[in-house]
């Protein structure tokens, strides 16, 4: 019996910038609510041993990046020779919405929320389209 | 007379994404970069670092860095080790949490106010290393 992959969920977790925040909350919420996603530190590409630069070839990779130097992105064509199935840019998604930049880069506010949600809702669409083509 | 620019202490947290201590990490970077030492230290992106970016891999051989990590991986400490960064100091969340066993975080998306206590103590033990001249 072959185990299907489960999809990897990579955030770039940002410190630098309040927009690391949404992408590190909106992935954390949806590994809480979903048993077919899977996460993985970013720096333990680099820190971690085989197993974990082999994450991004073994699983299916969607990344959540805060801004637009998309270090989830590079992460994983670096560390495990492989694209992305899919690229998530929160500075995109609040641009679109025409959101404010989130202020605050380790709370998230009351007027955060949408993005935080509509960023769910992109991340939840995007394992749904992924898992159809694997 | 040419004036040398001081340079700032740079706090890296390793912000992991499956752990609560990765948020009591980044909680604690905060503390410091923005109450304690708001003048003289500064943060970056860890995965800026795993991905190599130039500008920040300049910054953290400039700069005296102290890494503060969540888990056994010490993600932080290494991808600055890695990078030959001018590493002042470095400490485990795991470390507090056993000196101060009373102190039960909550979880990676609200760490509660014992996580919140122990990041104060974390804060407060960088701003010590960051204080220190030699």
């Amino acid at each position: 019996m072959k185990i299907k992959p489960r999809i990897g969920l990579i955030s770039c977790s940002g410190e630098g910038l309040s927009e690391g925040m949404i992408s590190r909350e909106a992935t954390r919420r949806i590994l809480e609510q979903r048993d077919d996603v899977v996460t993985i530190c970013l720096p333990l590409f680099l820190a971690g041993g085989q197993e974990e630069k082999d994450f991004a070839k073994n699983n299916p990779c969607i990344t959540i990046d805060g801004c637009d130097k998309i270090c989830a992105a590079k992460g994983v064509k670096i560390y495990g020779k492989v694209h992305p199935k899919s690229s998530i840019i929160i500075s995109k998604i609040a641009e679109k919405q025409k959101s404010p930049r989130p202020t605050s880069k380790s709370k998230i506010k009351p007027e955060d929320e949408k993005l935080v949600q509509e960023t769910m809702k992109i991340i939840n669409k995007e394992i749904d389209r992924v898992k159809e083509e694997e | 007379m040419s004036v040398k620019k001081k340079s700032k202490h740079i706090i890296i947290p390793c912000s992991g994404i499956g752990k609560t201590v990765g948020t009591i990490t980044r909680r604690a970077t905060y503390m410091v970069t923005d109450e304690l030492l708001p003048n003289d230290t500064d943060s970056i992106c860890l995965p800026l670092l795993t991905i190599q970016d130039e500008e920040t891999v300049r910054k953290i051989r400039e700069n005296p860095c102290i890494t503060i990590d969540g888990c056994v991986a010490q993600c932080a400490k290494k991808n600055v080790e890695h990078h030959h960064g001018k590493l002042k100091g470095s400490i485990k969340i795991l470390d507090v949490m056993k000196e101060n066993q009373k102190l039960k975080p909550g979880t990676v998306l609200d760490i509660g106010p014992d996580g919140e206590k122990l990041a104060r103590k974390t804060a407060e033990k960088v701003a010590k290393i960051a204080g220190d001249e030699s």
